[in-house]
């Protein structure tokens, strides 16, 4: 893996101390591996001269990185307040309903991970959606389907 | 949809679509006041900072620190053996605000032309961007700015564009500088400032997107007409993220000072659906509500802090006849109890007893010593926290039992909701329902 090491060695190179690349180092070691695998972890901490175990605890801390098998694709519906108060609830089981899993899951054919979220930053119009980190809004239940059908395409 | 006698600052020239372009915004006059700072000599860094302290601009981040009392704290050059860094908070993740997003998305450059003024103001070695990594789209959208700006010879200093990993937290500033430097998002104890150590134990001023986006405008039009825009306390225009439950939602650029009623209405059509106003949470999440019968206060922060709240991130989120007020204190604790980084105990602990507690009222399981236990735990945790997170948590439950108590009382008595499912809010869930599935044995604690 030293292409994956020399990418890592090159964004750290951007900063004046080194760990500083340790959030774009995982991003990419995600990409990477599908989700941060224990080998992911490894490299990351080869890459930057730290350990493994304080790579998995700074992982663990932030919302965006997988230390667990997710999903090809990732749909996210923001529940907070904002988007609460204009029926994100209905299109979070509108969600659940088409691909028949719950909330917080992944389809059995491991293409889609659906998940309520916290506020995503555009709530003059929501339900607010994120699909693999693209923003779609606003959102209502009946464009669930067109939604799930374009991921089930790809 | 403004009115025309407003004065438009921040998003000048963008009214109609975005200046991503740079010979889009240069064509309005942007980059005008950082030549003038560079070429001209006019404007050593002295004279910029005088001009933003007679502006008399506050963070627009939400705690609303002056800026230029904030940039006199950073210590001359030669006074001090370290760089000197520059970042900007574009971690926008408080519920309700947006108006950061609008920024990198329709004026780049001018929050690109604000960051090289400010940096060369205080003597800056280099500008960092931290934005929340849920914005992909804006980040990317800043970085193209960024090279074209750079290819143009306009950024002397450099600027690194960083992506956050998703973590509320990190809009607090010095959890922004610890994750910054590669370790997990948590506040930092305070003082030392980060003027004097900050990233990298180096002096570091942080400012909030919009506040670096309104420096360029501060220059051209001179701090002390700036100063006269808005009212006292609160000068110059103020993009008000307006969410829920309006016709028109979206940011909307006015004068501090302006009422509720004029952004809720005028701007944003007024009530989805003609229905009737219930409340409105003034400046994020983390505000304390306020009434429908308070729709007349003006939005600055001496008018809010009379009211009860705060401006803090200018994020007006309004709340319709049809909300369940426990539900809502409800979703919007657990949003706390998720984002608490685990640092301080009453945090951490309180938020969770907090969103336990709301839950037993909602579900009609809790009793009237339950409802005192509430504002019991909101005692034990405001002001004893390392960061405003906990304070926040605390203040707006209150707020919600203190202005809404018959409606709390009444799932008491009812033994449930009393909108039984008709809220707008009902069935709502939260990534905390999520993680915390089984919950039996926290609540065996009760």
């Amino acid at each position: 893996m030293t292409e994956l090491r020399d990418e890592i060695r090159a964004i750290a190179a951007l900063y004046p101390k080194p760990k500083s690349a340790l959030l774009p180092a995982l991003r990419l070691a995600q990409e990477h591996y599908g989700y941060l695998t224990p080998e992911a972890l490894r490299e990351v901490a080869a890459a930057l001269g730290t350990t493994p175990a304080y790579c998995r605890g700074i992982a663990s801390f932030y919302d965006m990185f997988e230390l667990e098998p997710a999903g090809a694709h990732l749909i996210e519906i923001c529940t907070n307040a904002s988007c609460a108060l204009v029926g994100a609830a209905q299109v979070l089981e509108a969600f659940e309903r088409e691909l028949e899993i719950k909330a917080g899951e992944t389809t059995p054919d491991g293409a889609i991970t659906l998940r309520s979220a916290e506020c995503l930053g555009d709530c003059g119009r929501g339900t607010v959606v994120s699909v693999d980190h693209r923003y779609r809004e606003p959102v209502k239940p009946e464009d669930v389907p067109a939604i799930v059908e374009e991921l089930r395409r790809d | 949809m403004t009115k025309a006698a407003h004065p438009v600052l921040v998003l000048a020239g963008a009214e109609t679509g975005d200046l991503r372009a740079l010979e889009d915004y240069r064509q309005t006059g942007g980059y005008a006041s950082l030549e003038k700072v560079r070429t001209l000599g006019k404007l050593g860094p002295a004279r910029v900072l005088e001009e933003i302290k007679q502006s008399g601009i506050r963070g627009r981040g939400g705690a609303g620190f002056p800026m230029g009392q904030k940039a006199s704290f950073i210590p001359a050059p030669d006074t001090t053996a370290k760089p000197i860094y520059l970042v900007v908070n574009a971690d926008e993740s408080e519920p309700g605000a947006f108006k950061d997003r609008e920024i990198i998305e329709r004026v780049p450059h001018r929050l690109i032309e604000g960051t090289q003024i400010t940096a060369l103001a205080i003597h800056a070695e280099r500008c960092f961007i931290y934005i929340r990594g849920e914005y992909l789209t804006e980040s990317e959208i800043f970085s193209a700015a960024l090279a074209e700006a750079e290819a143009a010879g306009l950024v002397s200093v450099p600027i690194t564009v960083h992506r956050g990993a998703g973590a509320y937290i990190c809009g607090e500033e010095t959890a922004l500088l610890e994750s910054l430097e590669g370790k997990r998002g948590q506040p930092r104890s305070k003082p030392p400032f980060p003027a004097l150590v900050g990233l990298y134990d180096a002096p570091t001023l942080i400012n909030n997107v919009e506040t670096i986006a309104t420096v360029p405008k501060i220059l051209e039009i001179g701090g002390a007409a700036y100063a006269k825009i808005g009212v006292e306390g609160s000068t110059g225009t103020r993009l008000f993220s307006l969410s829920g439950n309006v016709v028109r939602g979206g940011n909307y650029e006015l004068p501090h000072g302006t009422p509720f009623r004029e952004l809720i209405e005028d701007c944003g059509g007024g009530i989805a659906e003609g229905r009737k106003l219930k409340a409105i949470i003034p400046g994020g999440s983390s505000t304390p509500i306020l009434t429908a019968d308070q729709i007349d206060t003006p939005m600055d922060s001496a008018s809010l802090e009379k009211a009860g709240s705060f401006i803090g991130s200018a994020s007006v989120i309004v709340i319709d006849d049809r909300a369940c007020m426990v539900q809502l204190a409800l979703r919007v604790t657990q949003f706390y109890m998720n984002e608490s980084c685990g640092k301080c105990t009453p945090c951490r602990e309180g938020t969770r007893w907090l969103e336990m507690i709301l839950r037993k009222i909602e579900d009609g399981r809790a009793s009237r010593t339950e409802l005192e236990l509430l504002l019991d735990v909101c005692d034990r945790v405001l002001g004893k926290c390392l960061c405003p997170l906990g304070d926040s948590s605390a203040m707006v439950v209150a707020s919600y039992v203190e202005h809404f108590r018959e409606e709390f009382e009444a799932h008491l008595e009812r033994g449930g909701c009393p909108f039984g499912g008709t809220s707008s809010l009902a069935g709502v869930r939260s990534p905390v329902d999520e993680i915390y599935r089984g919950r039996v044995g926290q609540e065996a604690a009760l």
